[in-house]
């Protein structure tokens, strides 16, 4: 069988903890539908669905990070940067939901243990720690990028503690060592991080570059030049 | 009132989904085709045949089941197409299709029916 799974497949963890999950992910999403459209504009709605379309597109795309392992985004960090936590964690869960059904990647019995580790987690974490970052670190490219790649980082190492914590509720395989999946998950996503937070960080310097205004953790204000200098901005 | 946008809004919205055209038509035929970290992470303490079916030892991909769903474009191929690369890239771009459609659909339906000028 020649399987490409990326996401928690159905039997992996027991039907209970996965209805649980299911459940906290679905008052997740009520809550993120209630207050996402708040943000949701005529500009935001757009590009919200470009932010899933590009991330369905960019988990496709395995990059190698230890021998016979790989890696792919998660997205996290980047819908929380681009369209806020809260449409940012439904673009996640629309890709997750179109994943399952229709290209047969993550269990459908398994969609909410997915959608709280990748959207919830992955969003909700990580635009804390962005906001805080923003806040001390300058409104430059550099700053941007920095606070993008850390992010990012935090967001796939805590989304795979997620699995972790999942598994010692309700993993359907004695035996598992613990300790070890723990370490294990934590060392490969603190390199598959370093690949997220990569493309985190140009991704989102790409459209500040371009429509600072559709980036929503710079709330409306544009990139400021990297040297001070250079602030005479024609026509800004 | 701010400035201008350089770039109207239709116009990034369209170079947007170009780029993911081509990395999920394109550049995904060029990923790795290693397991991945979870799925790695899952595969630990048993052994795999050639055909990557599990033949003894204890890990947590072993009570992995069936998919529930499958479908004609399930594991990101197209069924019954023997061109990896065609399969692969057009399953690709049917996602970004899919994922547009559904995504944009949804959050068009919930914005704030307001006129964004204020």
């Amino acid at each position: 069988m020649d399987t490409v799974a990326m996401h928690i497949s159905n039997g992996i963890v027991d039907p209970a903890t996965s209805a649980v999950f299911a459940a906290i992910a679905l008052a997740g999403m009520i809550v993120c539908v209630l207050r996402g459209r708040r943000d949701l504009d005529d500009r935001l709605a757009p590009m919200a669905g470009l932010v899933a379309a590009f991330i369905f597109a960019v988990q496709m795309l395995n990059f190698p990070v230890l021998p016979g392992v790989s890696g792919h985004l998660l997205g996290g960090a980047l819908a929380a940067m681009l369209v806020g936590p809260w449409v940012g964690a439904l673009c996640v869960t629309i890709v997750l939901i179109v994943q399952a059904l229709v290209f047969a990647d993550g269990g459908v019995s398994a969609i909410g243990l997915n959608v709280t580790n990748m959207a919830l987690i992955g969003t909700f974490l990580t635009y804390g720690v962005l906001a805080l970052l923003l806040k001390v670190l300058p409104r430059t490219a550099t700053g941007v990028a920095v606070t993008g790649f850390v992010a990012a980082v935090v967001s796939v190492v805590a989304g795979s503690l997620g699995f972790v914590l999942q598994y010692a509720i309700g993993g359907q395989v004695d035996g598992i060592s613990l300790g070890g999946a723990a370490g294990a998950m934590v060392g490969v996503h603190a390199l598959i991080g370093v690949g997220e937070g990569l493309i985190t960080a140009a991704t989102v310097l790409a459209v500040a570059k371009v429509r600072p205004d559709l980036v929503y953790a710079l709330r409306g204000k544009r990139l400021l030049p990297s040297t001070p200098k250079s602030t005479v901005e024609s026509a800004a | 009132m701010t400035n201008k946008p350089k770039v109207k809004l239709f116009a990034f919205l369209i170079g947007g989904l170009l780029v993911a055209f081509v990395l999920a038509g394109v550049v995904s035929s060029f990923a790795s085709s290693d397991p991945d970290g979870l799925d790695s992470v899952s595969r630990e303490g048993c052994t795999f045949d050639a055909d990557d079916e599990i033949t003894g030892g204890e890990c947590m991909a072993q009570a992995a089941g069936e998919h529930e769903v499958g479908g004609p474009l399930a594991d990101y191929g197209i069924a019954g197409f023997d061109n990896e690369f065609v399969s692969t890239g057009l399953s690709g771009v049917l996602g970004v299709v899919i994922t547009f459609a559904v995504g944009g659909g949804l959050f068009w339906l919930m914005r704030r029916r307001k006129s964004v000028k204020e």
